[in-house]
């Protein structure tokens, strides 16, 4: 028998290191399925296909000059990358991985596939998340200098309002679901149907709203190189700027979660035995399995949309916000209402 | 465990409370105020109310604090460290702390009653705070939220009226 503690310390390892492990490979899977769209071959020096390409860039950057500009405001400087990078690694704990993991010999209970079983899930996903930004306008503000001061101000307004959307838009899965527990949503989704499946309009707008939070093309305005140099990141250098990057990618790993877990059903398949909690630790790890293939399926997807679709300009981007997105979530959660009730009365 | 986290808590926020007040800058004064709203936070999950802990981090430090942070971010900075203190600034500010610690010092003196506690284990409060909101008080809620309406639109109308 294991301690609880430890069981739970053993998790969180495994889960920040797969997960830290994916967003590093994600930087590498980015450039070379750019490069297979663009018709060339990408990365491939280091380690066969250029598959140890992340360690190298990680060394890269620790060994790189971390400049310090003089014009700069050194602590807020310092502190805005590790805000920016902490969020989406706080935020996967509620995040269900798996189902349960059954072994007898280590404890008499399933230990349950996440890590913390929150019953505001979602709500703990928003919060942490939110305070995110802050990392972002840091940057921006004590580089002291245009472009980033620039590209921080275009993001907190952007991503103050692409909260606002995604919040909204998750409204009606819970209201289908009755829970706020993310554990209890996939759980749901494995009895019944997957959310995105009835609710579609949800599942469209949050992915949209995720791509503006995460900064990505076609949203990427805080950090548009041919407008801003590099945006809030334009002064960082090194380990620091790295941060930035893996922040950025890690939000991305975060969100791809939330749309497995949300809408695609998590851990689960519409067959047995994918269907239902796992009774042995072998479909307990496909579970696993099966969350993680659908994170990397909408890794791609975001990657694919990366470089497909051009930058939209930045009122359009506000316009689509605030006078489409929040009003159709809001007609969203108003039909949504009207229909449960008819189909519960 | 309890009360070690407790007084963690309550200690980080009360330096902070006065670090929001003494500092001179006013970007450091607005991250500590965030600071303070999650220890804040920490409380409430103490309480076993994760509901009013997650709300009051994202609409609080999520929300409101980034609009004050851009708003201050436009300032002046190096003006603002510059201001000097104002004699009426400094009267107004102890007659307002005496008042509310002579408040404080009437609300604790009364006998306490113990507060309900929730419902099942993890239940996060949430029916505790939405089941009276939609139920008991569903028409003072109601009005409330069309007042915030109204006010909404007011703001909107003041801001726009320059444009015409």
């Amino acid at each position: 028998m294991i301690p609880l503690l430890l069981i739970h310390l053993i998790k969180i390892a495994c889960v920040i290191g797969v997960m830290l492990g994916i967003v590093a490979y994600t930087v590498l899977a980015e450039r070379k399925i750019c490069a297979w769209m663009q018709d060339r071959i990408g990365p491939n020096r280091v380690g066969p296909f250029g598959l140890l390409q992340p360690v190298a860039d990680g060394l890269k950057f620790i060994f790189k000059e971390d400049v310090l500009p003089h014009h700069v405001n050194k602590v807020y400087f310092t502190l805005a990358p590790m805000i920016a990078m902490i969020p989406a690694l706080i935020t996967i704990a509620v995040v269900p991985w798996g189902s349960q993991l059954v072994i007898p010999s280590v404890s008499h209970d399933p230990i349950p596939g996440v890590i913390a079983n929150l019953n505001v899930g979602i709500l703990f996903v928003f919060a942490i998340s939110s305070l995110g930004v802050y990392g972002i306008v840091l940057a921006g503000w004590s580089s002291n200098s245009k472009y980033p001061f620039l590209g921080g101000i275009r993001s907190s307004a952007q991503m103050i309002s692409y909260e606002v959307c995604l919040g909204l838009s998750v409204v009606p899965v819970f209201m289908q679901v009755g829970s706020l527990n993310l554990m209890k949503v996939v759980e749901y989704q494995a009895q019944h149907t997957w959310l995105g499946f009835t609710q579609p309009l949800s599942c469209f707008i949050f992915l949209v709203s995720a791509f503006a939070e995460t900064n990505r093309l076609p949203f990427d305005l805080p950090e548009a190189e041919q407008e801003l140099v590099g945006g809030y990141h334009t002064e960082y250098s090194s380990m620091k700027f790295a941060m930035f990057f893996l922040g950025e990618y890690a939000a991305m790993f975060m969100a791809s979660a939330l749309m497995a877990t949300l809408f695609f059903g998590g851990w689960s398949l519409p067959f047995a035995p994918f269907n239902a909690p796992a009774q042995t630790l072998t479909v307990g790890l496909i579970h696993i399995g099966i969350f993680l293939a659908k994170v990397c399926g909408f890794l791609f997807f975001f990657i694919w949309v990366r470089w497909t679709i051009p930058r939209f300009r930045y009122d359009q981007l506000m316009t689509l916000g605030w006078k489409i997105f929040i009003p159709l979530t809001l007609l969203n959660i108003l039909i949504s209402g009207v229909v449960l009730a008819v189909i519960t009365k | 465990m309890y009360d070690i986290l407790f007084w963690f808590f309550s200690i980080a926020m009360l330096v902070c409370g006065l670090l929001v007040i003494a500092n001179r800058n006013p970007v450091a004064s607005a991250l500590f105020l965030v600071l303070l709203f999650v220890f804040l936070a920490g409380l409430f999950v103490l309480l076993e109310a994760f509901f009013i802990a997650a709300i009051q981090v994202l609409v609080y430090a999520g929300a409101i604090m980034v609009l004050f942070l851009f708003v201050i971010m436009l300032l002046d900075i190096k003006a603002s460290e510059r201001r000097k203190f104002r004699a009426l600034g400094v009267v107004g500010g102890i007659a307002v702390a005496v008042a509310f610690v002579w408040e404080l010092v009437i609300i604790l003196t009364r006998p306490l009653k113990p507060l309900a506690t929730g419902g099942d284990e993890l239940s996060g409060g949430l029916e505790q705070v939405v089941k009276p909101l939609f139920a008991n008080y569903m028409l003072p809620f109601e009005v409330t939220a069309l007042l915030l309406l109204v006010a909404m639109i007011g703001v909107v109308l003041l801001s726009k009226r320059e444009l015409k």
